[in-house]
């Protein structure tokens, strides 16, 4: 065989772009067998029921309201304290800062956050929150813990979509008398609104999903009663699901409860990012 | 209070604002030396990072974390195996081969992987893989290393296909014509002249995913078996360092010496998932230096 004849050649290729096509195939497979036996598992177990009633007889009978409720409250405080940080910051990264040194450490600064495991997290969480701010293990600890997970996501999503924002808009409101902040609010932040709220998405769907960072600072196995304090320690979806897989007493009972709640974390994280997909495939539409 | 003075005002606040990551991330390293560093001086930074015995509730307590830190280092090198091959073949089908409209639609699709929660990989793992790989090789139990290395593999496979999907598709299109009208066919421009420009993008994305797997938490936990003897099989459990944090936390009473060692775990994991990211972020800026021409 000659590396110059072109039919060889031709040949080659199409022997090596099916191997990569095998390859695609292998990773969505991987995707498909995941999801099917979650569901094939989990859902089975679900009802009206699994998911609107309290846990029974130590986590072996009854529903998952209270970790569900959990999750939802991690979210929503974590949300709150890292969009307004997250936003803010992206907006003087973009609007405010001279391109230099100063960015550049910052956003070395970001990437690097980004790359902290995620136990890491939750040793600084019970640190700083839970021992020497004194708020225990509790949904305000959890919270803040895991808004400092999700901050790089926030800040890069809300970079990208200040970026998208073209010149012209800022140039022709700074014409018109406008200072740099009232430019900003009311000209580049309305623009760049989607793009803000796919990055706060997929936050939430990240926030919804993490466990590490939540055992020491919020999470409990099982309580009867529903959250009623910022300083109450929470139930919540993801440390449910390794709570009751590996430190429950009666595997019988309790995996297939862990399948139901994984079936129903899994349910929302996913539509949680085709709402952020959706919104970023709308958004990109719209400004060509 | 006259509009220059508030935008000097706001243009300040807003740095406060920016400089929260870095301030987090001077926190974390305070917090981790803080409560990790006496360990250090009460055993010795080579008896600590390099003794092979983890046992830290017997009497006397033995905290060596080489067993730690080389089950870690096995996962991970064991996921890249398994997810470099296949994540960088996948990546260059996606970039060059398949039609831009079913590209539109798969990408999402693989980074729909990045989204489930590591909680589901654990419980995957433990319950549906682990048991399969049991019964494939006659295992004792199907929480090993290989079990860890796969799941591992398989989360850290959207991180590299996206990233390396990304620097392969921000070579120049003008290289990829250059080559084409010398007559190479499509296969020769990828693997001689797209790859070797994307190089440095794509080892990014291996470094970016290795950082992820090495960092990686309630997976390992879940599915590595939980063995805290230095490593001698891919085929018997073991234990890495995330997993011995998260597992023995919340037993060990506060500013004990098993306290101090798990923060002292913490603090060796912190430094080598920061070198992954400061290396990342070198490779990167060189990528970028490269296909801009400058």
């Amino acid at each position: 065989m000659k590396e110059t004849n072109i039919g060889y050649r031709h040949l080659k290729q199409k022997i090596i772009f099916s191997l990569l096509g095998i390859t695609l195939c292998v990773v969505l497979l991987i995707l498909a067998v995941i999801i099917y036996f979650i569901v094939k598992r989990g859902i089975g177990v679900i009802s009206w029921e699994f998911i609107t009633a309290m846990p029974q007889n130590g986590m072996t009978e009854g529903g998952i309201w209270p970790a569900l409720l959990g999750t939802f409250y991690l979210v929503i405080g974590a949300i709150i304290f890292s969009t307004p940080l997250g936003v803010f910051a992206a907006i003087y990264m973009t609007e405010y800062a001279k391109k230099g040194r100063l960015v550049s450490i910052i956003r070395i600064g970001v990437n690097n956050l980004a790359g902290v495991p995620s136990v890491v997290f939750g040793l600084f969480g019970l640190g700083i929150f839970v021992k020497f701010l004194g708020f225990g293990v509790s949904l305000l600890s959890g919270s803040l813990t895991l808004a400092i997970v999700i901050l790089p996501t926030i800040i890069r999503a809300s970079e990208e979509a200040l970026i998208t924002v073209p010149d012209e808009y800022r140039n022709a409101s700074l014409a018109l008398g406008a200072t740099n902040w009232q430019t900003v609010k009311n000209v580049v932040l309305p623009n760049a609104m989607p793009g803000i709220l796919t990055g706060v998405i997929l936050g939430i769907g990240r926030v919804a999903g993490e466990t590490a960072p939540i055992i020491f600072t919020a999470a409990t196995f099982f309580t009867m009663r529903l959250p009623s304090s910022v300083f109450d320690e929470v139930m919540a979806l993801p440390y449910n699901i390794y709570a009751l897989v590996t430190a429950g007493t009666f595997p019988a009972k309790q995996v297939p409860i862990a399948y139901g709640t994984a079936f129903v974390l899994l349910v929302l994280v996913l539509l949680i990012n085709l709402v952020a997909v959706g919104l970023r495939l709308k958004f990109s539409q719209n400004k060509r | 209070m006259d509009w220059k003075t508030k935008e000097k005002l706001i243009k300040y606040i807003l740095l406060i604002f920016a400089m929260s990551s870095i301030m987090f991330l001077t926190g974390i390293v305070i917090v981790l030396f803080r409560e990790g560093l006496p360990i250090f001086y009460k055993i010795g930074i080579i008896d600590f990072l390099f003794g092979q015995e983890w046992y830290p509730t017997y009497d006397p307590a033995s905290f060596g974390i080489l067993p730690l830190i080389s089950a870690s280092v096995l996962v991970t090198l064991g996921a890249m195996i398994f997810a470099v091959p296949i994540g960088l073949s996948t990546s260059v089908f996606i970039s060059y081969i398949m039609p831009k409209s079913i590209k539109n639609f798969i990408k999402p699709t693989i980074e729909l992987l990045a989204g489930i929660p590591s909680v589901i990989y654990g419980l995957f793992g433990m319950k549906i893989l682990g048991p399969f790989l049991k019964d494939i090789f006659g295992l004792p139990t199907g929480l090993t290393a290989l079990t860890a290395s796969i799941m591992l593999g398989i989360m850290a496979l959207p991180t590299i296909i996206s990233l390396s999907e990304d620097a392969i598709t921000s070579v120049p299109k003008k290289f990829r014509d250059a080559s084409l009208a010398l007559g190479g066919t499509r296969w020769e421009t990828i693997s001689k002249v797209i790859l070797p420009t994307a190089s440095s993008g794509i080892v990014t994305a291996i470094m970016l995913g290795m950082g992820r797997a090495i960092g990686e938490t309630m997976t390992v936990l879940m599915v590595a078996g939980g063995a805290s003897a230095m490593p001698k099989s891919i085929l018997k459990p073991v234990r890495p360092m995330t997993a011995t944090i998260a597992a023995e936390m919340g037993e060990t009473p506060v500013g004990s010496n098993h306290y101090q060692a798990l923060f002292g775990i913490a603090i060796v994991l912190f430094i080598i998932t920061l070198s992954f990211n400061i290396i990342a972020d070198l490779t990167r800026k060189r990528f970028y230096k490269k296909v801009s021409g400058k």
